[in-house]
C-alpha cells in the first residue's frame, strides 16, 4: 500500500507464477487464470450486496482538498474554453512527462499529459482540427508538425476525403447524414481496461503473441489473405502498445508487468490503462466498461483482511473518480457545438442482474454512486445503471435517491440487453450495449429522418438551398399532400439515403482502421471480435408526427417560385407521438423497421453487423437548424426532440404516456440503443422525499417492464435552470441529463440552454 | 393537464354493447400526487363547488367535456396495467367532481377494480358524497378527500357551497372503514387560521379511517386558466405559504396523531 513504491522497471515473465500466487491469493476459480475471462473471475469471487446506503462513508479531507485544487481552476478553463493545451508534442502513451493534481495527495496516479486539464494533441485523426483548434484557443501552430502531418503522415481525415464519394459531401454538406466520424476520432470502443489489473501486462502481451503466431500461415487461414496481414500488423501494434503502457506506468513508479495486489493497485493499474487509452485517442465516446463489480472483489478482500476501511476504500473510489472526471480533448468550437459541453462519455456501467440471477450489485456499485456527494454531481463519468425490477430494493432506492438529488444518472434495460450481449456487457457513450472486450462497435453518427421526408416531397432537392442532393425522384405536385404518394417518395430517398450512408462509414472506418488505430484499447479485446456497423437516426419523432399530420390531419404544402415546398399549413388535428397512441406510434415503429431493413442490404467493412440507434446527444439543436419547415408544423430552425423523445409539448398525458410511446420502438431493430430523457419537477414525483424515491423506482421498474430501454431522469425546477443562465457562478457544478449523457449545464449555449428550459418538464399541475 | 387529442374510439366493443357515457374533461398519468405511487387519472367535467384557488377550472362545466364512454376510458387505461403493476399505483378519478356523474364514475370504478385489477382511488370534495352508493364505495380502495375548510363562513367562501355535506360524507367513510387521504390546501389569509386547521385536523382525527393528511400548499400556477376564461382569479394577490406556515399546519395535524405531509 506505500506511495510511488520504488520497484524494478521490468520483470521476466518467469517470476510471474510466484506473483500470480500473491496476487491472486483467496481467489476462487480455475477458468479465468488459464485464460483471459475477466467475467468468470468476477462470477467466481464477487460478493452481491442487498443491503441499503447506510455502510457508505463521506468524503476526507484529503479528498475533498484534492477536488477543490481541481475545480477551481474551472471557472478560468470554462472563461477560456480550455485551461492549457501541449501544443507542440503529439501525444502517444508516452510521450508526456508524469503529472499529478497534487504528488503527494493523488491516492491514484496519472494524467493525460503533466498537468491536469491540459489538453493534448492527437493529430493522426486529423490535422485540420488540431491545427482549428489551437488558433481558437490562441496557441502557436507548429510549422514543422503540420508538414510531418500533413506531407509526411497521412491522417484519417486526409484519407477519408480522399476516398469520399461527390454523392457523399453532398449529403454531408447539406446536413443530411450528420456528425460522422470522418474529422474526429470515431471512439465507443471499450477496452477492458480490468485485464490489465487482474493479469498484468505481461501475460496479456504474452497471450497477443500467441494470437500473432496462429496467423503465420497464410494458407492455412480461413481468412481473406488482406484480413490476415491487417490482423498481424494490428496485433503488433498491439503488443507494442501494451509495452508503452507498461513504460508509462512505469513513469509513474509502477510495475504493472504482474497482476495487481491490492485494491488501490487494481483501480491504478485498471486506470493506467485506460489513461493510455486516453492520451492517445481523442474519441467521441471514451467509455470505461463495466468496473465497479471488479474493482469490489480487490477493495472486498481487502477489508476482510484488515488492510482497508469503509472511509479509505471510498477515497480510492473518489479519488479514481476525480481522475475520470478531468479527462478533457482538444476539440474545435463547432464539435462543442455539436456535442454541448466538452463531453468525453467516460461511461461507466454499473449493476445489472447476473445470468445466475444473482445482482451484480456490490458495494461499489454503491461507492461509485456515492462520488456524486462526495464530490458533487457532475456529467463525467457516465453513471449507467443497469435497470432490472429484479435489482435488490436498496440498491435500486439508492438510485433514485441519487437521481433526484444529482439528476447524474441514466438507466438503460438489464432486461434487453443480457439475454443478447450477456452480463459482462457495457454501454459505450450513451446506449451502445457491447460485451466488454469482445465487441466493438463502427461508430456511424446519424441520418436526418425529417430532413429526408422533405426530400421525399421536393424530389431530392434540399429545403433549404434548392440544390438536388437525393434522387431526382419526382416532386410532388398536389397542393394538399396525401399520405400514400409520400410514403412511395420517401421510400426511395431513404433507399438512396441508406445506401450513400452506409458506404460513407465503410470509408470512415477503412482509413480509421488504418491512420488512426486504436491500438491499446484493441489490445484489451479479444483478436477476433464482433464488429458492429452503428447506424443512427435523428429527427424521428418530427417525421412521424409530420406523417400522422400528413394522413390524420390536411396539410398543404406552400410552393416558393422555383416550386420548392418550403412551408405548410396543417388543418385538424392529428395524434402526435408521444401520447401512447398507436396511430402515429405506428408510424415512428415502421420508420424505425424500414430504415433498418433498407441499411441491413448494404454491404459493411470487415463484415460487420448492422444495427442503428435512435439518439441525438444534443446534436438535436443542430439538427433543428439545418431542417427547413415540416408539416406537422414546427417551424424551420426549431430544435428537434433528444433521442426517441416525443416532441416538446405534444406529449400531453404526463411522461409516463410519453416513455411507453418511446418504448414500443423495437430494440430488436435498432440494438444500437434507443434514448428518452425524461425532466421532470420534484412535486412530479411525490409530496415527500421517500415517496419520491419509491416512486421513481417504481416509474423505472415500470418502464422497463414495459420494454423500455433507456431513461434519462432530470429531477429539476425550470426556476433553478432558469437561475443557471443568469447566475452561472452560482452553479457551476449543475448537472442534467441530455440524451444518453449528462452535460454541465453551464457550459452549454445559450440556445442548447433555452432548448433544454423549454422542453416538456412534467410537473403534478 | 389539458387535452389536445381525443380519445381513441374502440368500436368493436361499442358495437357490441351501449356503454355507460360521460363528460371527461381529459386523462393523465401522474405520480405521486393523485394517490399512491403511478396512476391513471380521469379527470371528469363539472363541478358543483367554484373553489377561489381552483387550478382546474377547465373543468367546473360538465358541458364543457367530451362525451366519452366507460369502454374508451377502460381501453386507454388498460394500455397502463403492465406498467402500473410493475410500478405500484393504480387508477384515479377525479375531476372536477367525479360524484356528478355518479353513475358513470361508479361504472368506472368497478371496471377499472375488476377488470383490470387495479387499485382504485376517488377524488372529490364529498359535497355530493350523498350520491356515491354502498356498491359504488366498494368498488373505491381509497377516497382522497377535500376538506377545505372547517369554519363554516370560510367554506362557503372558498367554495360558493355549504360543508356539511363533506362532513356527512366523512363520517359515512369512517362507518364503513373505508381508507382515506384528507386533502386540505392551505391558503394564507383565507384557510389558514389556527383554529380553522385545529377544526380540520380534530375532526380528522375523530374519524379514524384518516390514513395520512395532505397539506398542499395553494399555488397560482392555473392563473393562466382563470384569464383564458375570462374569469376573474381573486386570490391574484394572495402568497403560497411558506415552508415555516405549511410545517405549523401539518403540526397541528400531527399533534392529533395524524400522518401530515
Amino acid at each position: 500500500m506505500t506511495r510511488r513504491k520504488k520497484v524494478p522497471a521490468m520483470t521476466a515473465p518467469a517470476a510471474q507464477t510466484t506473483k500470480n500466487g500473491e496476487a491472486w491469493e483467496g481467489f476462487k476459480g480455475g477458468l479465468w487464470r488459464d485464460a483471459i475471462d475477466v467475467r468468470d473471475f468476477i462470477q467466481q469471487n464477487y460478493t452481491p450486496y442487498e443491503g441499503g446506503d447506510e455502510f457508505l462513508a463521506g468524503p476526507t479531507p484529503r479528498t475533498t482538498a484534492v477536488w477543490k485544487a481541481v475545480t477551481d481552476t474551472f471557472p478560468e478553463e470554462r472563461a477560456k474554453g480550455v485551461l492549457d493545451v501541449a501544443y507542440d508534442i503529439p501525444s502517444t502513451i508516452t510521450a508526456h512527462a508524469p503529472g499529478y493534481i497534487d504528488r503527494d495527495k493523488d491516492l491514484i496516479v496519472g494524467l493525460q499529459t503533466d498537468a491536469p486539464l491540459k489538453r493534448a494533441i492527437m493529430p493522426n485523426g486529423g490535422w485540420r482540427m488540431v491545427a482549428g483548434a489551437l488558433e481558437t484557443y490562441g496557441y502557436p501552430v507548429s510549422e514543422e508538425l503540420e508538414k510531418v502531418f500533413t506531407q509526411y503522415r497521412k491522417t484519417h481525415n486526409a484519407g477519408v476525403f480522399d476516398a469520399y464519394t461527390p454523392e457523399i459531401r453532398a449529403a454531408r454538406k447539406a446536413g443530411v447524414v450528420t456528425g460522422l466520424p470522418d474529422a474526429y476520432g470515431r471512439g465507443r470502443i471499450i477496452g477492458d481496461y480490468r485485464r490489465v489489473a487482474l493479469y498484468g501486462v505481461d501475460r496479456l502481451i504474452a497471450v497477443k503473441k500467441e494470437e500473432k503466431e496462429e496467423l503465420n500461415s497464410l494458407s492455412a487461414s480461413p481468412r481473406p489473405l488482406e484480413e490476415t496481414i491487417r490482423l498481424r500488423e494490428e496485433l503488433a501494434e498491439q503488443i507494442r502498445a501494451l509495452a508503452e503502457l507498461k513504460a508509462m506506468a512505469a513513469s509513474y513508479g509502477h510495475d504493472i508487468s504482474g497482476p495487481a495486489r491490492t485494491g488501490r493497485e487494481a483501480i491504478q493499474w485498471l486506470y493506467f490503462a485506460y489513461l493510455a487509452a486516453v492520451k492517445e485517442q481523442n474519441g467521441a465516446a471514451m467509455s470505461l466498461g463495466r468496473t465497479s463489480t471488479f474493482v469490489d472483489v480487490y477493495l472486498q478482500r481487502d477489508i476482510e483482511a484488515g488492510l482497508l476501511t469503509e472511509e479509505r476504500a471510498q477515497e480510492l473510489v473518489d479519488d479514481f473518480i476525480i481522475k475520470l472526471r478531468i479527462v478533457r480533448f482538444l476539440r474545435t468550437p463547432e464539435y462543442d457545438e455539436l456535442f454541448s459541453g466538452d463531453p468525453t462519455w467516460v461511461t461507466e456501467s454499473i449493476a445489472g442482474m447476473g445470468e445466475d440471477g444473482r445482482p451484480l450489485v456490490t458495494r461499489t456499485s454503491f461507492r461509485y454512486l456515492q462520488t456524486l456527494y462526495n464530490l458533487g454531481p457532475a456529467p463525467e463519468p457516465n453513471m449507467t445503471v443497469f435497470w432490472s425490477p429484479r435489482l435488490p430494493q436498496g440498491f435500486k432506492e439508492f438510485c433514485a435517491r441519487v437521481s433526484i438529488d444529482t439528476s447524474s444518472v441514466q438507466y438503460e434495460s438489464d432486461e434487453l440487453m443480457r439475454p443478447r450481449f450477456g452480463d459482462d456487457t457495457a454501454i459505450a457513450c450513451c446506449v451502445s450495449a457491447m460485451p466488454v472486450g469482445k465487441q466493438m462497435q463502427y461508430f456511424g453518427a446519424r441520418v436526418n429522418l425529417a430532413k429526408t421526408l422533405l426530400y421525399a416531397i421536393n424530389g431530392g432537392r434540399d429545403e433549404k438551398s434548392g440544390a438536388q442532393v437525393g434522387p431526382a425522384s419526382g416532386a410532388i405536385t398536389s397542393e394538399v399532400l396525401d399520405y400514400d404518394e409520400v410514403m412511395a417518395k420517401f421510400d426511395t430517398q431513404l433507399e438512396w439515403l441508406a445506401d450513400t450512408y452506409v458506404h460513407a462509414l465503410n470509408v470512415i472506418h477503412y482509413m480509421h482502421d488504418k491512420y488512426a488505430y486504436e491500438r491499446i484499447e484493441m489490445a484489451l479485446h479479444d483478436r477476433d471480435v464482433r464488429r458492429t456497423m452503428a447506424c443512427g437516426i435523428a429527427g424521428l419523432s418530427v417525421a412521424a408526427d409530420s406523417l400522422a399530420a400528413i394522413k390524420y390531419a390536411r396539410v398543404t404544402a406552400h410552393r416558393d417560385g422555383t416550386g420548392l415546398v418550403t412551408d405548410y399549413t396543417v388543418e385538424g388535428e392529428y395524434p402526435a407521438y408521444g401520447n401512447n397512441d398507436d396511430r402515429v406510434d405506428s408510424i415512428a415503429v415502421r420508420l424505425v423497421e424500414e430504415f433498418m431493413r433498407k441499411v441491413r442490404r448494404h454491404p459493411t467493412y470487415r463484415g460487420a453487423e448492422h444495427t442503428q440507434s435512435v439518439l441525438t446527444i444534443t446534436s438535436n439543436v443542430v439538427y433543428g437548424k439545418k431542417t427547413g419547415n415540416t408539416p406537422d408544423g414546427r417551424r424551420a430552425g426549431e430544435p428537434f426532440s433528444p433521442g426517441a423523445n416525443p416532441m416538446n409539448g405534444r406529449d400531453t398525458h404526463g411522461y409516463v404516456t410519453s416513455a411507453l410511446s418511446v418504448a414500443k420502438l423495437p430494440y430488436e431493430e435498432a440494438e444500437d440503443g434507443i434514448s428518452l430523457t425524461n425532466t421532470v419537477t420534484p412535486d412530479g414525483l411525490g409530496r415527500t422525499p421517500e415517496e419520491r424515491i419509491k416512486n421513481l423506482a417504481g416509474v423505472l421498474d415500470g418502464y422497463m417492464a414495459s420494454d423500455g430501454f433507456h431513461m434519462n431522469v432530470n429531477v429539476l425546477d425550470r426556476e433553478v435552470l432558469r437561475d443557471a443562465m443568469e447566475h452561472p457562478e452560482n452553479h457551476p457544478q449543475l448537472t442534467i441529463r441530455v440524451s444518453g449523457y449528462a452535460v454541465n449545464f453551464v457550459r452549454l449555449t445559450r440556445d442548447q440552454q433555452l432548448d433544454v428550459l423549454n422542453r416538456t418538464f412534467h410537473g403534478s399541475l | 393537464m389539458t387535452v389536445l387529442l381525443p380519445l381513441p374510439t374502440t368500436p368493436a366493443a361499442a358495437a357490441t354493447h351501449r356503454p355507460s357515457e360521460g363528460s371527461v374533461h381529459s386523462w393523465d398519468l401522474s405520480t405521486g400526487v393523485d394517490g399512491p405511487g403511478t396512476r391513471f387519472v380521469t379527470f371528469l367535467s363539472g363541478c358543483p363547488l367554484t373553489c377561489l384557488y381552483c387550478h382546474n377550472p377547465d373543468t367546473w362545466r360538465m358541458r364543457a367535456g367530451k362525451r366519452t364512454s366507460a369502454d374508451e376510458v377502460i381501453a386507454e387505461a388498460r394500455k397502463y396495467t403492465r406498467f402500473i403493476a410493475a410500478s405500484g399505483g393504480g387508477a384515479t378519478v377525479s375531476g372536477g367532481e367525479p360524484l356528478l356523474q355518479p353513475v358513470f364514475a361508479g361504472e368506472l370504478l368497478h371496471r377499472l377494480k375488476h377488470e383490470l385489477a387495479l387499485h382504485t382511488a376517488l377524488d372529490t370534495s364529498g359535497f355530493l358524497g350523498a350520491r356515491a352508493t354502498d356498491a359504488l364505495l366498494r368498488d373505491v380502495d381509497l377516497v382522497l378527500l377535500d376538506i377545505k375548510s372547517w369554519d363554516r363562513e370560510t367554506y362557503r367562501k372558498v367554495t360558493g357551497r355549504p360543508l356539511q355535506p363533506t362532513l356527512d360524507f366523512a363520517r359515512r367513510l369512517a362507518d364503513l372503514g373505508k381508507e382515506v387521504h384528507l386533502r386540505f390546501v392551505l391558503v394564507p389569509g383565507l384557510t389558514d387560521a389556527r383554529e380553522n386547521v385545529e377544526g380540520v385536523a380534530a375532526f380528522a382525527a375523530g374519524l379514524g379511517n384518516v390514513a395520512r393528511v395532505d397539506v398542499l400548499p395553494f399555488h397560482k400556477l392555473g392563473e393562466g386558466k382563470w384569464e383564458v376564461l375570462g374569469k376573474e382569479f381573486a386570490l391574484h394577490d394572495t402568497p403560497s405559504p411558506t415552508a415555516e406556515q405549511l410545517a405549523r399546519a401539518r403540526a397541528v395535524f400531527e399533534a392529533r396523531g395524524l400522518i401530515a405531509v
